[in-house]
């Protein structure tokens, strides 16, 4: 598409499970840019029951806002209940739109081998934006009676069945079907069509499959994603993922019928429907293509009030890998943080004592009422205190699934097959890692950035150098469906105004004494200031650093230590500013352990963050 | 101005309540379009399928699988007793010969000469539906189930724990900030639904399971006094499926908070009369909150469903602070200022002027309120 003069002004909204967010990017000076942005609570519940209601009055504050900003100027983006497009000086040119509402895409998955075809289903449906309910293989050991039932009783939106390589043994994905139809499974959203299943395995098997489950569920039938052992092709089962997520997942949520005949773009001169997108998969595409461009390896994450997502690319394959903490979130989920790490957890982040009774009835009151923010300073550290428990439990379910398997089209050698299945060993490395980016409402509505720095560095402990970034008010998934009708207006605006840098953190690996030197570091600022000094283990040092500013550093980490070059070796680099600036961690990695006892804990949390500048004093004093 | 919208649950005097009463499989309706029910009468019942028992006949049998078709004597739909022959092999001259028996009772799902495996079914089980509210059946769909309006006192709750009940409205509080005691719950409690005050115990619950009181209603509840009465943390808040002996509504939140006056005094109106609640609570896809509905007298022509309206924030508008500080207290709206100001987290928000019910006046994030509909 590319430079096409009809899109002056467009509007992508994200219709998330609490808030609907809206966008308006607009052609200025020979450029895309993102101007305006609103939101609004989103109606998927009763009384309104309608998405779109939502969708109105996020975009009706883009139109006020639009009208402050241009000094009294009149413009009109909603008439008549729906967003104006192609209306002249009124209204804009295109409308995009995500959704995880109504709790995303929910499916399930089947694989004769859970290592191996299981995995590549479970990445096809995760890459394509689902929540993976289940993962049921010929050999996860349970009885089949108990997968009958399981498939029963979860009411996926839909099933993707993989299994076997093409032309191989049909015995064993044949009978994953008869279990599928001995199960009779109902979808989540009604029981008024039949249940979507998407067949992507031995393609031998296909007749077999049909005849087995061809009556009881809407089968679909792709190619399959393990044609060979040492081949994955996840495209077809993604596409037809996305087909059947706006066919009967969006079709069945309130109001959604009438959002998707909204969303609309010029293609090829034309205006034409866009698909609605799932919100991580939007966000997935926008994440790899940072990853290319600059050459980096990346994690983002983006929590949630529902889910936390976790998308990485590392290696010098630019091996992607998407996970989805289904139960861990700030809202909905909020309480699942509770039950997963348990109160000592959470509270051992925060600097005051606080009555657990207390605590265990606020968070269970934000679950029942999601849309609350805090208004008490305490609230807020609370909530950054979960935040933290919430990030770290699903950085553990990332690492777990990251196993150097390989998204997309791609070809391995039949070893690397092997032994995947075999070691399953992380490719996540936090010492190769360049750049963390985080998003959602907790991390890019931190009122501080500060706060933001030290949620990342709690929870994902990054080690050696690693450049930390906020997507401040989550555009990732809007620029994701955007990319659809424009990368160029997409990657403008994400360079321009997605990213904000917050800085860099050094953090030297591996243990040493209390009392040691832990890190040397010889600074040299931009104003011409030396910042030089050793810098004992336990400290955290803030070295304001702007952003786009860089500064030449000599690191050296203290005796046994490693910041990236391996042990007790110097590092000669430049390090990146940003709003925050150059976060120096000396607290310990591998092993990063702070006091049980919590006389000594709360003194050295609030030396932290007064450092930090994470809150104001009258909290930490 | 923007159309400022902040959900609020229903708590009215008088509605017109539409409920579906849908079968989980199709099954038969047992009512009839106009007739007239009560909330135990029985509207629709199927039967759910049996549990499935895969079993490898093939194995059993120590052939291969395409060769089952050769032994087996049972076709599919069939039924079967316990122990009833369904294989045999002929063995060499009548011997070493193999039986192989059907290990429950139940009928022949699917025989697969593929994998060698047969799927039993147990014996389907049956399942009723009541009509929940009493009410007139306004429509029944074929097979599934119907439809039965009423006009009713409609109060909706928080939380909730329990599934459907019935059951006469029984004060135990006097005031909306009571905490009642286990002595206040006798054996006049028995069948009842009672309603408690601001907070409600492990203790009065463990009672009024004791004394088989039907529901309890409550303004709040403590965290820790659930998980006692559960045995775990509630993790993600999908519930109404417990079976802890009784149904509990929280009308609003965890902890001590006294209950809403309207709320209170709508109960109190009613005390002495026949009630249907249930706790079931979704807050993820698809919202459901627990509810009471107290049946009303009314002409059939009245019930018109009226549409549904948003809650609209407006100088004047009656809200409820829904997060602490003043976490409960009632207050009317005096200012609704456009631009984005912050509050003591430091966080920038679109707030609100209030005047509380106790003469202060604050600001509140627009998101920690809730419209109060008069």
């Amino acid at each position: 598409m590319g430079n096409t003069p009809t899109l002056k002004r467009i509007i992508a909204t994200d219709c998330g499970s609490t808030t609907t967010k809206a966008i308006l990017i607009e052609f200025i000076d020979n450029e895309y840019r993102q101007t305006i942005r609103g939101e609004a609570p989103t109606t998927v519940e009763r009384p309104l029951n309608d998405v779109t209601k939502g969708v109105v009055n996020a975009v009706t504050e883009l139109e006020e806002l639009w009208q402050l900003v241009n000094k009294g100027k009149k413009i009109k983006f909603v008439e008549n209940d729906k967003i104006l497009i192609g209306n002249g000086d009124d209204g804009v040119d295109a409308y995009v739109s995500t959704s995880s509402a109504g709790g995303g895409l929910q499916m399930m998955v089947t694989g004769v081998v859970a290592k191996m075809t299981g995995e590549s289903a479970e990445r096809a449906a995760l890459g394509a934006g689902a929540i993976v309910m289940d993962l049921i293989a010929s050999n996860d050991k349970r009885p089949n009676y108990e997968k009958i039932e399981r498939i029963r009783e979860l009411r996926p939106d839909m099933i993707l069945m993989a299994g076997g390589v093409d032309g191989g043994t049909t015995k064993h994905v044949v009978e994953l079907a008869e279990l599928v139809a001995a199960a009779d499974p109902k979808p989540r959203l009604g029981s008024s069509y039949k249940l979507p299943v998407i067949y992507a395995g031995n393609n031998a098997a296909r007749d077999i499959i049909k005849e087995t489950i061809g009556e009881k569920t809407d089968l679909i039938i792709t190619e399959n994603i393990r044609p060979t052992l040492e081949r994955e092709n996840l495209g077809p089962a993604r596409d037809k993922i996305h087909d059947l997520f706006m066919e009967h997942v969006m079709a069945q949520a309130p109001g959604y019928n009438k959002l998707m005949s909204w969303t609309v773009g010029p293609i090829k001169g034309k205006l034409e429907n866009i698909p609605i997108m799932p919100t991580p998969a939007a966000v997935g595409n926008i994440m790899q293509t940072i990853a290319r461009r600059n050459n980096i390896e990346v994690l983002g994450v983006d929590i949630g009030g529902a889910t936390t997502d976790i998308f990485s690319v590392f290696t010098e394959d630019f091996i992607f890998n998407r996970t989805v903490s289904a139960n861990l979130g700030m809202s909905y989920s909020i309480s699942n943080v509770l039950a997963t790490a348990g109160l000592k957890e959470i509270i051992r982040w925060v600097p005051f004592e606080i009555n657990e009774s207390e605590l265990r009835n606020m968070i269970k009151n934000k679950m029942i009422r999601p849309t609350t923010i805090p208004q008490q300073l305490e609230e807020l550290v609370l909530e950054q205190a979960i935040a933290k428990e919430a990030l770290k439990y699903a950085f553990l379910q990332h690492k777990e699934f990251a196993v150097g398997l390989k998204g997309g089209q791609r070809h391995r050698e039949i070893a690397d097959a092997f032994s995947q299945s075999v070691s399953g060993g992380t490719i996540v490395d936090m010492m190769s890692l360049d750049l963390l980016v985080g998003s959602g409402g907790v991390l890019s509505h931190a009122p501080r950035r500060n706060q933001s720095v030290m949620m990342m560095i709690d929870a994902f402990l990054p080690e050696g150098i690693t450049r930390l970034a906020v997507d401040s008010i989550f555009m990732m998934p809007q620029l994701g469906v955007l990319a659809e009708i424009s990368e160029k207006a997409a990657t403008e605006v994400f360079e321009k105004d997605c990213l904000i840098y917050l800085g860099t953190c050094v953090a030297p690996v591996g243990k040493i004494k209390p009392d040691k030197i832990s890190l040397s570091a010889e600074i040299e600022l931009p104003d011409g200031k030396t910042f030089n000094q050793d810098i004992k283990f336990g400290e955290i040092v803030l070295l304001p650093l702007g952003v786009g500013e860089t500064a030449k550093a000599i690191l050296k980490p203290g005796r046994g230590l490693d910041l990236g070059a391996g042990k007790n070796q110097q590092i000669e680099t430049e390090l990146h500013g940003g709003v925050i600036g150059i976060v120096l961690d000396t607290r310990g990695r591998r092993p990063f352990e702070l006091p049980a006892n919590i006389q000594e804990r709360i003194p050295l949390l609030k030396k932290w963050m007064r450092e930090l500048q994470v809150y104001p004093d009258s909290i930490l004093d | 101005m923007a159309q400022a919208y902040s959900p609020g649950l229903s708590v009215t005097e008088s509605i017109i309540i539409r409920k579906e009463r849908i079968l989980p499989l199709k099954g038969d309706v047992l009512v009839k379009k106009g007739v007239k029910v009560k909330a135990e009468d029985l509207v629709a019942e199927t039967l759910l399928p049996g549990k499935v028992v895969p079993f490898n006949l093939a194995n059993k049998l120590g052939v291969t699988p395409n060769l089952v078709n050769q032994y087996i004597i049972i076709k599919e739909g069939d039924n079967l007793k316990k122990g009833q022959i369904i294989a045999e092999s002929k063995g060499f001259f009548g011997l070493f010969k193999s039986i192989v028996r059907s290990p429950i009772e139940g009928e022949v799902e699917n025989i697969s000469t593929i994998t060698g495996q047969l799927l039993l079914r147990e014996p389907r089980i049956p399942v009723q539906l009541k009509a929940f509210i009493d009410g007139i059946v306004v429509d029944v769909i074929e097979n599934e189930g119907v439809i039965i309006e009423n006009k009713s006192a409609y109060i909706q709750g928080i939380f909730g724990i329990g599934g459907e009940t019935t059951g006469e409205i029984m004060m135990i509080a006097s005031s909306p900030d009571e905490v009642i005691t286990p002595e206040q719950i006798d054996d006049s409690c028995t069948g009842k639904i009672i309603v408690a005050g601001s907070m409600i115990t492990y203790k009065v619950i463990k009672k009024a399971i004791q004394k088989k009181v039907n529901g309890i209603i409550s303004g709040g509840i403590d965290d820790h006094d659930l998980k006692e009465l559960l045995g775990y943390n509630i993790g993600v808040a999908i519930t109404g499926h417990e079976d802890i002996g009784t149904t509990l509504v929280i009308t609003e939140g965890f902890g001590d908070i006294k209950m809403a006056e309207k709320t209170f005094s709508l109960l109190k109106k009613f005390s002495g009369k026949k009630s249907s609640i249930h706790g079931k609570t979704q807050i993820r896809a698809g919202v459901m909150r627990p509810e009471i509905i107290i049946p009303l007298e009314f002409k059939e022509e009245e019930l018109t469903t009226p549409s549904n309206k948003m809650s609209l924030l407006e100088i004047g508008t009656t809200i409820r602070v829904i997060r602490q500080p003043n976490f409960g207290l009632i207050g009317k709206v005096t200012a609704l200022p456009e631009e984005l100001t912050k509050v003591e987290s430091e966080t920038l928000v679109r707030i609100l002027e209030a005047e509380l019910e106790n003469g202060q006046k604050v600001i509140l994030p627009r998101a920690n309120v809730e419209v109060i509909e008069e």
